[in-house]
C-alpha cells in the first residue's frame, strides 16, 4: 500500500510555473492550447488601432487635439469687416509641435 | 576604464524629465542610443520626436572628472500616417535609432517607425554671411537703387545654431512593424528587420531594397514564430543575426545565398520538456540580441534571463544571467496584465566585462561576467541625491522581509525600464524610466 506522506511531497515539487499555469487555466477555462501559436503571433502582427477610414480617422485626431489644447486661446480678437488683414493682425499660429519634456 | 563591478560606485550625475505623476503618452521613451564616441546620446519617443544631448566634460585631465549631458538638438523625426488600403493608424513612435559612424564635421542617424526609416543630418552652423549688397541684415531686399557703393559679403561668427535636416526617407519597404534597424560595418548598407522579413538597403538609394530574410508562410495558419531583432557583426560584413520569438537566434551569411532563409548557424538552447508550461514560450521570446564590440559574444534578452552566447557554440549560451527570476511565480497575473510582452533590452559595457538590462520598479540590473556579481539598482529621484553612492535593492521573493528589501507585491510593474545604454569608453551609464532619463556616472571613473 502506499505511503500518504510520499504522496504528499509529489505535490509540493510542482514547479511555480507550472502552479502559475494552472492558475490561469482555472481563470480562463477556454484558452487555446497553443498559446505562442498562430492567434497569439497574428494579434501582434496587426498591432494598432483599425478605423473605419480616413474620415473615421481625421475626426479622431482632432478630437484628442482639441482635448488636449484646453487654453487654446482667446486671442481671437474679430479682424472682420474693417480692413483687410495683413500677417501682422493674425493671431500668432499655435506651434503643433509640443517640444519634449526632456530638452526642457 | 573601470575594474570590477563591485567596485563601482555610482552616483546620479542628472535626471531629465518631467516631474509629472501624469504621463503624457507622446513623452514616453521607445529608444536610447550612444554614438560609436559616446559624446552623443539620442533619445526618440512615443511623439515621434528625437533628442540629442551631447556630452560636455569639465576638468578632463583630473582622475576625477565630471561630464554633464545637454541638449544638443531637438526634433521632430516622424509623424503619424493613415494606412488607407488598411484603415489603419501608422504610429509616430520612434522604434530604433542607430547612428552611422562619423565621415566629416556632420552626424547622421537612421531613425524609424513601424514603416519608414529616415537618414537625419545633424550639423552644426557657426558663421553666417554678412555684407550682402540687396539684403539687409534681417533679409529683406534693399531698393537697388539706394545702393550706392558694393562690398563683399564675409563669413562672421554666430551662436552656435545645429540643425537637423532629413537627407533620405526610406519607405515601402515592410508590410508588418519595424522592430530593428542595424548599420552594417562596411558603412554602406543597412538591414531592417519586421516581424516576418528583414530587408538589406544601401544607405544612398532610398527607392531600391533587397529582401534577405522571409520567413512568411504560404498560409498565415501555419505562422508558429516572429523575428523580434536583427543585427549585423560588428566587424564582419557579410554576418548578421536574427533572433525569434521561439527563444532562437539564426546566424546568416550574405555570401552563401542572396537570400538567406537558410541559416549558417542556428543557437538554441534545449529545453527540457518536462518544464514546459503554457509561458514556456512566451517567456522565451527574445526582446533583444546585442554582439559584443568585440565580435566573439552575443547577448539574448528574454523575459526573465540575459544570455551570453559564444559564436563558436549553438547548444546553449556560456553564461545565464537571472534578472528577476522571482516574477516566475507571478507569470499568471502578469500575462493577465500584459507585462509577459514587455520587451526589456540589454546593453554590453564598453569592454564587455559588464553587461546591463531593466525591470520593473525602476529597478534595473548590472551582472559582471569576469567576478561573477551583480547588482541591483535603482533610478528613482527620491532615492538619489547628486553625487551620492546609491544604493543597491534588493527583491524579497518569498518568507522573511528583511529591512530594506522590497516584497514582489510592492513592485510597481507600471514604472518598467525597458531601454538602457553604457557609454561605449566612459563608466557612465543611461537608463530611460517610462519618459524620465536618468544618467550615473561611477565616482571612481
Amino acid at each position: 500500500c502506499c505511503d500518504i506522506r510520499s504522496l504528499e511531497v509529489e505535490d509540493k515539487v510542482i514547479s511555480p510555473e507550472k502552479a502559475e499555469e494552472a492558475k490561469l487555466k482555472a481563470r480562463y477555462p477556454n484558452l487555446g492550447h497553443k498559446p505562442g501559436g498562430s492567434d497569439l503571433l497574428r494579434k501582434r502582427l496587426q498591432k494598432g488601432q483599425k478605423y473605419f477610414d480616413s474620415g473615421d480617422y481625421n475626426m479622431a485626431k482632432a478630437k484628442i487635439k482639441n482635448k488636449q489644447l484646453p487654453t487654446a486661446a482667446p486671442e481671437k480678437t474679430e479682424i472682420t469687416g474693417d480692413h483687410i488683414p495683413t500677417p501682422q493682425d493674425l493671431p500668432q499660429r499655435k506651434p503643433s509641435l509640443v517640444a519634449s519634456k526632456l530638452a526642457g | 576604464m573601470a575594474g570590477a563591478g563591485g567596485d563601482m560606485q555610482w552616483c546620479l550625475s542628472q535626471a531629465k524629465g518631467s516631474l509629472d505623476d501624469d504621463v503624457t503618452e507622446a513623452d514616453i521613451i521607445s529608444t536610447l542610443e550612444f554614438n560609436h564616441t559616446g559624446e552623443l546620446l539620442a533619445t526618440g519617443d512615443k511623439g515621434g520626436r528625437i533628442v540629442i544631448f551631447q556630452q560636455e566634460i569639465e576638468n578632463k585631465r583630473q582622475p576625477q572628472y565630471r561630464s554633464e549631458y545637454n541638449v544638443y538638438s531637438t526634433f521632430q523625426s516622424h509623424e503619424p500616417e493613415f494606412d488607407y488600403l488598411k484603415s489603419l493608424e501608422i504610429e509616430e513612435k520612434i522604434n530604433k535609432i542607430r547612428w552611422i559612424p562619423q565621415k566629416n564635421a556632420a552626424h547622421f542617424l537612421l531613425s524609424t517607425n513601424d514603416k519608414t526609416i529616415k537618414l537625419w543630418k545633424i550639423s552644426e552652423r557657426d558663421k553666417r554671411p554678412e555684407g550682402y549688397n540687396l539684403k539687409e541684415e534681417d533679409g529683406r531686399y534693399r531698393d537697388p537703387s539706394t545702393v550706392t557703393s558694393l562690398r563683399v559679403p564675409v563669413f562672421r561668427p554666430m551662436d552656435l545654431m545645429v540643425e537637423a535636416s532629413p537627407r533620405k526617407v526610406f519607405a515601402n519597404a515592410h508590410t508588418y512593424h519595424i522592430n530593428s534597424v542595424s548599420v552594417n560595418s562596411d558603412n554602406e548598407t543597412y538591414l531592417s528587420a519586421d516581424d516576418l522579413r528583414i530587408n538589406l538597403w544601401h544607405l544612398e538609394i532610398t527607392d531600391r531594397s533587397f529582401n534577405i530574410v522571409d520567413i512568411k508562410p504560404a498560409n498565415m495558419e501555419e505562422l508558429t514564430e516572429v523575428i523580434t531583432a536583427a543585427e549585423f557583426h560588428p566587424h564582419q560584413c557579410n554576418t548578421f543575426v536574427y533572433s525569434s520569438s521561439k527563444g532562437t537566434i539564426r546566424m546568416c551569411d550574405m555570401r552563401a545565398s542572396a537570400l538567406c532563409d537558410k541559416h549558417s548557424k542556428m543557437f538554441e538552447e534545449p529545453e527540457d520538456p518536462s518544464n514546459r508550461s503554457f509561458f514556456s514560450e512566451i517567456i522565451s521570446s527574445i526582446s533583444d540580441v546585442k554582439f559584443s564590440h568585440s565580435g566573439r559574444y552575443m547577448m539574448t534578452r528574454d523575459y526573465l534571463s540575459v544570455k551570453i552566447w559564444d559564436l563558436n557554440m549553438e547548444s546553449k549560451p556560456v553564461e545565464t544571467y537571472q534578472v528577476h527570476e522571482y516574477l516566475r511565480s507571478k507569470l499568471c497575473s502578469l500575462y493577465e496584465n500584459d507585462c509577459i510582452f514587455d520587451k526589456f533590452e540589454c546593453c554590453w559595457n564598453g569592454n564587455d566585462s559588464m553587461v546591463m538590462t531593466g525591470s520593473y520598479n525602476n529597478f534595473f540590473r548590472m551582472f559582471d561576467r569576469d567576478h561573477r556579481w551583480d547588482v541591483t539598482l535603482e533610478a528613482s529621484r527620491e532615492n538619489s541625491k547628486p553625487f551620492q553612492v546609491i544604493k543597491p535593492r534588493k527583491v524579497c521573493a518569498g518568507g522573511k522581509r528583511k529591512k530594506d528589501e522590497i516584497s514582489v507585491d510592492s513592485l510597481d510593474f507600471n514604472k518598467k525600464i525597458l531601454h538602457t545604454a553604457w557609454h561605449p569608453q566612459d563608466s557612465i551609464i543611461v537608463v530611460a524610466t517610462t519618459n524620465n532619463l536618468y544618467i550615473f556616472q561611477d565616482k571612481m571613473n
